[in-house]
């Protein structure tokens, strides 16, 4: 077989987890457990050996070549607009596809221990397959509208597992919130596509590809803006952001997949994939790098202080998402696409984590109430620990090279602003993840009931989310909390060993930039950032360090010894009211929720009243009335009387006669 | 005084608006009916006189089709009535027959 005969095989990818979910939405409560687990694992792994094969094709063409289309069927033909279902198969989309079948794969395993004893653990694994269907059409689409199909599926999904707990009220409100946030950045995508096609004519990236270059540059920008609008709302940059923490009220292998590893990484794509519209206009990158670079800052300081395991997780990748579109927004693509990757892999393996301490200390998610936990996991804790470092940067884990490399393209792309804010971000990574990871798996033991006092009795519909400012809990447990079987250990293992190794991928010299020569032809006609010189690049690396270090130190000097005071946290104590500031996230939430209840509920209520009752309802209310009135006007011709109707055609055939007669005459 | 096509016609003309005047006057139903053939046979006398003017054979054709519709007419107009009549004794009249007034 050829390279282009696998290549052409790539439509299965998308359809193999979507025929796991067809088959588990129809079967899965008669498969019940462990078996729907299973079929969905089995489905998406199978995904991921496609992807692996058509890597391998696509490495054996020659570099230009690399880009492979999958015709598929017509799907809709109106005038001049033609849009079909056809995949494109070249190393950026090949990428995220091996990301989303290989993590998501190692997830759903994860997942098949995590779920265990859930009422709707069929239902469950059916979404968690379609979600990784979706995904995987917005990737491997060839056009904008199929990108949105999956875009919008991928939304979808994500309410309905946010939602999963749905006897949760909290869950089925988080639920709604992060689909009616995204459908404000959804409005973007549309409006970006008319924009596109107005300004082309087709959807098309292939079409993109030719014809961006020459769009007038506010065209260009528009759209870029447009496409970012989208991508804020799906990869909760801030203003859109809200939603991604609230998020975590669904199951925590939902959470590493869809909100840390894969589906908010999705806007990021967005912008490399039409990157010819960000290119060569500096407004819109502008824009990008610094909405990036500030959501970085600020989701940064609003983890600080969280005292809930997976909100600090929540807001530390609205920080590193903004990583992402920092660099994307100085032009740095592969950079970008280099920290999804390796974000991925730490990320998932941090959540994976955080949801085995979760499961051990009886469904606890607040800090406050863990501690010593590196005795009792030990191997969960070595993942931990290792995606820890690599996250905070420590050289060499992956996630050093990653952020290094963001940093130093920001700087040398000539954007000082954009690098100084990052490097402060780099600082709260730093601590708040290290605080993060003393607390659970270091320090004093803080889950510990006292003798003789009784468990609390579980209510279901109570979540167990803390917010900043409640005060803890009693500790949960009366016994030792133990590790789960392999099926939940062995992912954050593998995870682990990827967020350790993961920086070989593009390591920052000459021949070893893997990630950035393969995916060279992804980004073509990008100008290339470079160091002006080695010593350059080194120092900003040793100041980046430096930075990290610093933060570690400062963590680790106030959580060393956990927490001696179960309410008390010294970071907070010392912060003051600054503290509280990051504890509700700068309040946006707050003033989000008093303004769209308050002046924006009112102005909605007098637009209903003015336009809705009185303009639009007022007029459909008159055209139906007018027609009841002349319907009773007419009636009256209907009497009934037969000697009337005969002296209605009488004196029609009298008419039309004398009109012959007449026009005769006169003829 | 000669007998020209002429009078044919005035007469057709007159049994006709009699026959008319008749169907819009009286509300007898039997006598509407037979009103109606009274403007039916002014309209075949009509059309005998111009075949015989216009020495054309297709207006005494003509007639021979209104007869056979005409029958068919009474056929049908004679069982409503009678239809009628079993229905309402009383008030069996044109006007009393009004169920389809909107």
């Amino acid at each position: 077989m050829n390279a282009r005969d696998v290549l052409d095989l790539a439509w299965l990818i998308p359809v193999l987890p979507l025929a796991g979910a067809a088959l588990l939405f129809c079967f899965g409560r008669r498969l019940g457990e462990p078996a729907a687990g299973w079929v969905a694992t089995g489905a998406l792994a199978g995904a991921f050996a496609l992807s692996v094969a058509c890597l391998v094709a696509l490495v054996g063409l020659e570099g230009p070549e690399r880009s492979h289309l999958v015709r598929g069927h017509d799907w809709i033909g109106i005038g001049g607009f033609r849009s079909g279902v056809g995949f494109l198969v070249d190393p950026l989309s090949i990428t995220w596809a091996l990301l989303v079948t290989g993590v998501g794969s190692l997830i759903h395993l994860y997942a098949v221990g995590y779920m265990h004893g859930d009422a709707r653990y069929g239902r469950f694994f059916a979404t968690f397959n379609l979600f990784a269907a979706a995904m995987l059409v917005l990737v491997l689409a060839d056009n904008f509208l199929l990108a949105f199909v999956g875009w919008e599926g991928v939304g979808l999904c994500s309410y309905l597992l946010i939602g999963h707990w749905s006897e949760r009220p909290r869950a089925a409100t988080a639920g709604v919130k992060a689909f009616v946030t995204n459908r404000v950045g959804d409005a973007g995508f549309l409006v970006a596509m008319f924009l596109i096609f107005g300004a082309l004519g087709s959807l098309d990236y292939a079409v993109m590809r030719e014809g961006a270059a020459q769009l007038p540059a506010e065209t260009a920008t528009a759209v870029a803006l447009a496409l970012f609008l989208a991508c804020m709302g799906k990869s909760a940059q801030i203003l859109l952001h809200l939603w991604l923490p609230d998020a975590m009220e669904g199951p925590t292998p939902v959470s590493a997949l869809i909100h840390a590893a894969t589906m908010v990484t999705a806007g990021v794509y967005l912008v490399c994939r039409a990157h010819p519209f960000f290119d060569r206009h500096a407004a819109a990158g502008d824009v990008v790098a610094l909405v990036g670079a500030l959501t970085a800052l600020l989701a940064g300081t609003a983890a600080l202080v969280q005292v809930d395991v997976k909100r600090v997780l929540a807001y530390s990748t609205i920080s590193q998402l903004g990583y992402m579109f920092l660099a994307a927004g100085v032009g740095a693509y592969a950079a970008a696409v280099f920290f999804v990757v390796v974000h991925a892999l730490y990320k998932a393996a941090l959540f994976l984590g955080a949801g085995t301490v979760i499961h051990a200390t009886g469904d606890t998610q607040d800090l406050r109430l863990m501690g010593g936990l590196r005795r009792y996991l030990p191997l969960t804790a070595a993942g931990f620990v290792a995606s820890w470092l690599a996250l905070v940067g420590v050289p060499p884990l992956s996630g050093f090279w990653a952020k290094d490399e963001v940093l130093a393209k920001a700087l040398f792309a000539g954007e000082p602003l954009v690098f100084g804010i990052g490097l402060a971000a780099v600082f709260t990574t730093g601590l708040y993840l290290t605080r993060e990871a003393l607390l659970v798996f270091f320090g004093n033991e803080r889950f510990r009931r006292p003798a003789g006092v009784p468990a609390p009795a579980h209510d279901p519909t109570v979540s167990p989310t803390v917010d900043y400012g409640t005060p803890p809990g009693p500790p949960p447990l009366d016994g030792d909390p133990h590790e789960p079987g392999p099926v939940m250990t062995l992912p954050v293992l593998v995870l682990g060993v990827g967020a350790v190794v993961g920086g070989l991928l593009n390591l920052p010299f000459r021949r070893l930039e893997v990630l950035t020569h393969w995916l060279e032809p992804a980004f073509e006609g990008v100008e290339e950032i470079t160091a002006p010189s080695f010593a350059a690049a080194a120092a900003v690396s040793v100041v980046s360090v430096t930075v990290a270090a610093l933060a570690l130190a400062l963590a680790w000097r106030l959580y060393r010894r956990g927490l001696p005071e179960v309410s008390v946290d010294p970071l907070d104590v010392r912060l003051g009211p600054l503290g509280r500031c990051f504890g509700h996230a700068w309040y946006y939430d707050e003033a989000v929720t008093a303004f769209v209840g308050g002046p924006a509920r009112r102005a909605a209520e007098r637009l209903d009243r003015a336009v809705d009752a009185g303009g639009i309802d007022r007029a459909v209310g008159a055209v139906a009335a007018g027609v009841v009135r002349a319907g009773a006007a007419m009636r009256a011709l209907q009497s009934g009387f037969l000697r009337r109707y005969a002296l209605g055609v009488l004196a029609g055939t009298v008419a039309l006669l004398g009109y012959a007669i007449l026009r005769a005459g006169a003829g | 005084m000669r007998v020209t096509d002429t009078w044919y016609l005035v007469v057709g003309a007159l049994l006709f608006s009699v026959g008319a005047a008749g169907v819009l006057l009286r509300r007898n139903v039997l006598v509407i009916l037979m009103c109606i053939e009274l403007m039916l046979n002014a309209a075949n006398l009509s059309f005998v006189t111009f075949a015989r003017r216009l020495d054309d054979v297709t207006g005494q054709v003509a007639v021979f089709f209104v007869l056979v519709v005409a029958a068919a007419e009474v056929a049908v107009g004679l069982a409503i009535v009678v239809a009628i009549f079993r229905q309402r004794r009383r008030g069996a009249t044109a006007d009393d027959v009004s169920l389809l007034r909107g």
